[in-house]
């Protein structure tokens, strides 16, 4: 958390603010950058396999092992990476020969576009929830959250998202099949952002839109009720919390309504630790969900950094670590903000 | 709410297109499509139809040889220099015709380029520096190349019809040239051929479109085939059976077998030139008696993994030529036969058995494979531990001669014997830092005489020697090789009916939707 300085000027502060927060995201990529590197070249996968295949004469094998510098020592190695990368160059993908910036800005905005309407449905649906379930503690509706939240935790999200596609793109018929677009729509439109639902609507492509709405839905709920599971029980146990402060009864003995005790006092209080939750929740998500993406053959982060990994493709590997990393440097320095526009005590 | 959002989508749900073929299939193993560097299975299917070479074969008798963009070819009296013919009027998807130049061309920058699969032609004595001279234009549509040895002229000629030798455009490569590099850059993820389909786009692990080429000479019933890459295989069922896939290309037994009731439904399959194996590194000292070789081979329950874990994937086969290869033997000696291995084991001074780990990818059905061994190799009193990796892992460890058994599948880079016999029955070097590879030095095994055996056979002319002496090769390894080969892999594709001429060929790269049309 940052401490404001109170009787300095504002710019100073904010100044402030600003380094520390480009120190505390190149540390961490930094970080970041070193573990995965050294990680990768330390695993038993031969890295040069990867790129040539197993038959490849002996000779071929050689040259590329040389054109990769795995002959030089690792420091070297990593400081070759290093001096690419702050020019932007994070080297090329093996398993799919474009650069790693490119693939990266087509996967991510996958991932992006599904965590983020995920996070969406578990916030709508989730916080309300959880209150209800905090306000009529023991009645049924916390008893229905209770059992709500245990099944999220412990339902294994690959069988749910087989079951979902089976009733409700199989027998049903309500939504579209796994991918993220149908052939038939996919060259209606051109990526700009890279996120199906934007640009097909900035476009004006209508039936394009709603067939990547109707492809999306079903995994967006499943990672929405996830995210719900955790984000309403959470809610639950901050609101307690607040419930039983005296400031609560305070405001019931002054008379106020019961909906404005809950919804402006306590929940405005609860908020702080809740967007914490939130972030996180969401930033998880971010990461891409590995096994929704599979189900779902949506090709985003999760199955583009888990499929690398695999095939011991360290520069798309690397790149999407330091992406995730960014993501998540990003969204706490946005959760620090939000908690200073909600609790004055922390200015 | 829910009623109106479910008529809104099934508005824009439709089946597959009539003039497009949409199959499901796994690409991620796809780093390119450049033929020079082509070497993976699903690029490789791409190739076949999208490219063309000299030389092709019937699918149904690969021993039956023909030209493709060859009209026809003489073998000088020495044996080592062909001459090609091409056929006139043959043209490029551009409209360009091909010409010998184009031809020589993708000859010699397939071997300058020296990738992967260079070494198909590398192994004739083509090298970056001397093919100029072997590989020449003769004529507006004739060429000759000249190999260093009297090779079996077949040899030769498959590995002309292999896709490294597959036949680009010139022009378009060189005007996409950058710093002497024959295009390679560009034709990664690009195109430059002749074949009945062009291919129009591809996005890595997820698309693959190819469209019809309006300048090959029987142009496609369909205007297009566009391959979706589905990891998942329940994905893919349900994709099929909804009818918003045409076919779908990754299902295991049990999704078969439960899609072969669908009415609108058909199975499809063809024998592959792939075999599965267990590996018995001989640095083991236990898996280096002749009599524990043998005892592992009677250990092994063929009939019932290729009837259970295998079912629809694979036929019993014990020798290293996959059938219809020249000279493949189709004779299975091995069951399982506990008292037999028991007895060998007792020779061995093992009667109590011994302890040995197996290096296993761990996929669904090399794990299964690898438990039903387990299981037998119990009953003689064999302790058998599963190590499960990852593949590129196992093969690392492997590749290092690390292991104690590996449980691996092979498939021919060409459809000669040649291709199996060398890796199987050949190792020149079986020191530590040999710089070949092949699996017999893998698994650190001198097949003493059988290496001469196998270079001798490459330069056999006679074809009904030629395939005796592979006859005697496959004895060889089956009686006393550090291999135990169980199963010759069969490729099934569950295709919708309205499908017809969907062909799945000897090798992916046969794998042909040429001709493909939808009803």
């Amino acid at each position: 958390m940052i401490r404001g300085g109170g009787h300095g000027s504002a710019l100073r502060s904010v100044l402030k603010n600003v380094a520390q927060f480009i120190i505390v995201l190149a540390t961490t990529l930094l970080g970041l950058a070193a573990v995965t590197f050294f990680i990768g070249r330390v695993v038993p996968i031969d890295p040069v396999i990867a790129i040539v295949g197993d038959r490849a004469p002996p000779q071929v094998y050689e040259r590329v092992r040389m054109e990769l510098g795995l002959d030089r020592p690792l420091i070297e190695q990593f400081a070759i990476y290093l001096k690419k990368a702050v020019t932007g160059d994070f080297g090329n993908s093996v398993l799919t020969t474009n650069p790693v910036l490119t693939d990266i800005a087509s996967a991510f905005p996958a991932t992006l576009e599904l965590a983020t309407l995920g996070t969406l449905i578990g916030v709508i649906i989730g916080v309300p929830l959880g209150v209800l379930a905090a306000v009529k503690r023991g009645s049924f509706i916390d008893q229905f959250v209770r059992v709500l939240g245990l099944a999220g935790y412990s339902i294994p999200i690959f069988w749910l998202g087989l079951m979902g596609l089976l009733i409700f793109y199989a027998k049903l018929g309500w939504v579209a099949g796994p991918g993220r677009i149908d052939v038939t729509y996919s060259y209606l439109y051109t990526p700009v952002t890279n996120i199906v639902l934007l640009d097909t609507a900035m476009q004006g492509q209508w039936d394009a839109f709603w067939d990547a709405f109707s492809h999306i839905i079903l995994p967006a709920c499943l990672l929405g009720y996830f995210s719900l599971a955790y984000i309403s029980r959470m809610t639950r146990s901050f609101m307690l919390n607040e419930l039983a402060q005296e400031y609560v009864i305070a405001a019931r003995v002054k008379g106020l309504s019961e909906m404005r005790v809950i919804w402006r006092h306590a929940l405005r209080n609860a908020a702080v630790p809740l967007i914490t939750v939130i972030a996180l929740s969401y930033a998880n998500l971010l990461e891409g969900s590995v096994l929704t993406e599979t189900v779902f053959a949506w090709p985003g982060l999760g199955q583009y950094i888990t499929n690398s990994l695999q095939n011991a493709d360290m520069n798309a590997v690397l790149g999407g670590t330091l992406v995730i990393g960014a993501v998540f440097v990003l969204l706490n320095l946005v959760s620090d903000l939000l908690y200073r526009l909600l609790d004055p005590r922390t200015r | 709410m829910v009623a109106t959002m479910a008529t809104s989508f099934s508005a824009v749900m439709a089946a597959t297109p009539p003039d497009t073929l949409v199959q499901a299939w796994q690409m991620d193993d796809i780093i390119s499509l450049d033929p020079a560097e082509v070497f993976e299975l699903s690029a490789s299917e791409i190739l076949g139809n999208t490219y063309e070479r000299l030389i092709t074969y019937d699918i149904k008798d690969v021993s039956k040889i023909s030209g493709q963009v060859a009209e026809s070819w003489t073998v000088s009296p020495d044996g080592k220099t062909f001459t090609f013919k091409l056929k006139p009027n043959k043209k490029f998807a551009s409209g360009s015709p091909i010409t010998a130049e184009d031809v020589v061309y993708s000859l010699h920058r397939a071997v300058s380029l020296d990738k992967s699969p260079a070494f198909i032609l590398g192994q004739f004595g083509l090298t970056k520096d001397n093919v100029k001279d072997k590989i020449k234009q003769t004529g507006p549509l004739e060429l000759t190349v000249e190999v260093d040895k009297a090779y079996a002229p077949t040899l030769v000629l498959y590995c002309l019809g292999n896709s490294v030798a597959s036949i680009v455009e010139k022009k378009v490569l060189v005007q996409n040239e950058k710093d002497g590099d024959w295009g390679y850059n560009w034709l990664k993820t690009k195109y430059a051929g002749s074949g009945p389909y062009i291919m129009r786009d591809w996005k890595a692990n997820e698309v693959l479109v190819l469209e019809r080429n309006p300048n090959y000479e029987k142009p496609t019933p369909l205007a297009r085939v566009i391959f979706r890459h589905i990891k998942e295989t329940a994905s893919q069922r349900l994709l099929l059976e909804k009818g918003d896939i045409d076919v779908a290309r990754k299902l295991n037994p049990e999704e078969i077998a439960a899609v072969s009731k669908n009415p609108d439904i058909q199975i499809q399959s063809a024998p592959k030139g792939t075999v599965y194996y267990l590996g018995l590194n001989q640095k083991n000292p236990n898996l280096a008696k002749p009599e524990v070789r043998l005892a592992l081979k009677y250990l092994v329950d063929y009939q019932a993994i290729a009837d259970t874990i295998m079912k629809y994937k694979g036929d019993v086969h014990q020798n290293f030529l996959p059938k219809g290869y020249l000279g493949a033997e189709t004779n299975n000696p091995y069951k399982l036969d506990v008292a037999k291995a028991k007895e060998l084991l007792a020779k061995a001074g093992l009667k109590d058995g011994f302890s040995v780990t197996m290096d296993t990818r761990s996929t669904p059905e090399i794990m299964g494979v690898a438990q039903a061994i387990q299981s037998t190799f119990a009953q003689a009193g064999i302790k058998l531990e599963i190590l499960p990796m990852d593949s590129k892992q196992a093969l690392t460890k492997y590749r290092a001669r690390q292991h104690d058994i590996y449980i691996g599948n092979w498939g021919s880079d060409y459809q000669d014997p040649n291709s199996n016999a060398d890796t199987f029955a050949a190792n020149d070097d079986n020191s530590d830092n040999a710089k070949a590879k092949p699996l017999a030095w893998r698994n650190a095994w001198d097949p003493g005489p059988l290496t001469a055996k196998t270079r001798a056979a490459v330069m056999e002319r006679d074809a009904e020697k030629r395939a005796q002496m592979y006859k005697e090769l496959q004895k060889a390894v089956l009686d006393d090789g550090p291999f135990v080969l169980f199963l010759q892999e069969t490729e099934v594709a569950a295709v919708r009916k309205n499908v017809s001429n969907f062909i799945l060929g000897p090798s992916f790269s046969d794998n042909d939707v040429s001709q493909a049309k939808k009803n």
